[in-house]
């Protein structure tokens, strides 16, 4: 009965840690492929429109975007209460699209630049004013593949 | 003599994995893009004659948001609600009314001839419209689109639009097309 024997009395055994990181680096990839970078900060509060025939974007890596609202609370002091456009990381006026989607435009490969799609993130309180202004410039441009950006309502 | 391999001490792995895993987690978002695609109409010639395209007046459903978000199309004061039928009615014509637009005769590639609708509907807002309106009317048009898709897709292929593969989808965006001309801007009202 020797094989048996308590050899001692021992503590609970170490638990191995081992297989910690492979499971930490798994769900590390997990996020690094069905994530993207945040581009840009936002200066606008903006709450989507809700919509139910929403289609998804296919290819993000098109898209330009505009971002329409009021901006936050701690820009409110310098810019106003007004509905604002951003384009990338400051406060615009509308003139400034048309140097904006020429940047854009630059930026993608040869092939992709007709299929460029222009995503309005538009504030649901918006006057449809800045937004008529912007899709005739956007128009001026021929930047014509708009996408008004929408939640899927339930 | 072989000396036994040391072990290299991988107790800090973890720690270096959790502090990229939580790098990831702050930087990244994860939403999706979802919205309503448009293509806007391209910006008319300046030299060319401005010629406006006579349609014929039943063909045409103009739906106009004003500056209070009321809603009338063809004419009506509706709710958003009713908007959807109206529509669907005003594209499919099913009781061939004078007042209703016409069909034309058309061959469409790889399938057979069939009577498409020539009803455009005519999106036009004030400066004073919200947004949140504006896009209501937007997804309510498209929603009324859709279904006529799915009606005609279950009568002639016997499934609904978003089953069928991509030839027998083309064909059913031929037969029923989403006709939305967003006008240009007419008035620059207040606010």
């Amino acid at each position: 009965m020797a094989k048996f024997s308590k050899k001692g009395s021992k503590g609970a055994p170490a638990l191995s840690t081992a297989s910690l990181p492979d499971i930490v680096f798994m769900i590390l990839f997990f996020f690094m492929v069905s994530t993207t970078m945040r581009q840009t900060d936002r200066l606008v509060n903006v709450l989507l429109p809700e919509a139910t025939e929403v289609a998804k974007l296919e290819r993000k890596d098109l898209a330009a975007y505009i971002y329409i609202g009021t901006p936050i609370l701690s820009r409110q002091a310098q810019y106003g209460t007004d509905a604002r456009i951003q384009l990338n990381d400051s406060f615009k006026t509308i003139d400034d699209i048309r140097d904006f989607i020429a940047a854009e435009r630059e930026t993608r490969s040869e092939a992709d630049r007709s299929f460029m799609t222009v995503t309005l993130k538009a504030d649901e309180n918006v006057r449809m004013g800045i937004i008529t202004d912007i899709k005739q410039e956007l128009r001026r441009t021929s930047a014509l593949r708009i996408m008004y950006s929408a939640r899927r309502a339930e | 003599m072989a000396r036994p391999i040391q072990e290299i001490n991988a107790g800090s792995m973890a720690d270096i994995a959790f502090l990229l895993l939580i790098f990831f987690l702050m930087v990244t978002t994860m939403d999706v893009e979802t919205g309503l695609q448009r293509r806007l109409p391209p910006m008319p010639d300046e030299n060319q004659k401005q010629d406006d395209v006579k349609i014929n007046k039943r063909n045409i459903m103009v739906v106009l948001l004003n500056d209070y978000d009321r809603l009338f199309a063809g004419g009506d004061l509706l709710d958003i609600s009713q908007l959807k039928e109206k529509t669907k009615e005003f594209l499919s014509n099913p009781t061939n009314s004078e007042h209703l637009p016409e069909r034309e005769i058309k061959h469409i590639e790889g399938w057979q001839e069939y009577a498409v609708s020539k009803g455009v509907i005519s999106l036009q807002n004030t400066r004073g419209t919200s947004y949140k309106a504006y896009l209501a009317v937007q997804n309510e048009l498209v929603k009324a689109v859709n279904e006529i898709r799915d009606e005609f897709a279950i009568q002639h292929f016997g499934k609904p639009y978003i089953s069928l593969d991509e030839q027998k989808q083309k064909i059913v965006r031929e037969a029923v097309p989403q006709f939305i001309s967003e006008a240009e801007p007419k008035d620059t009202g207040k606010r």
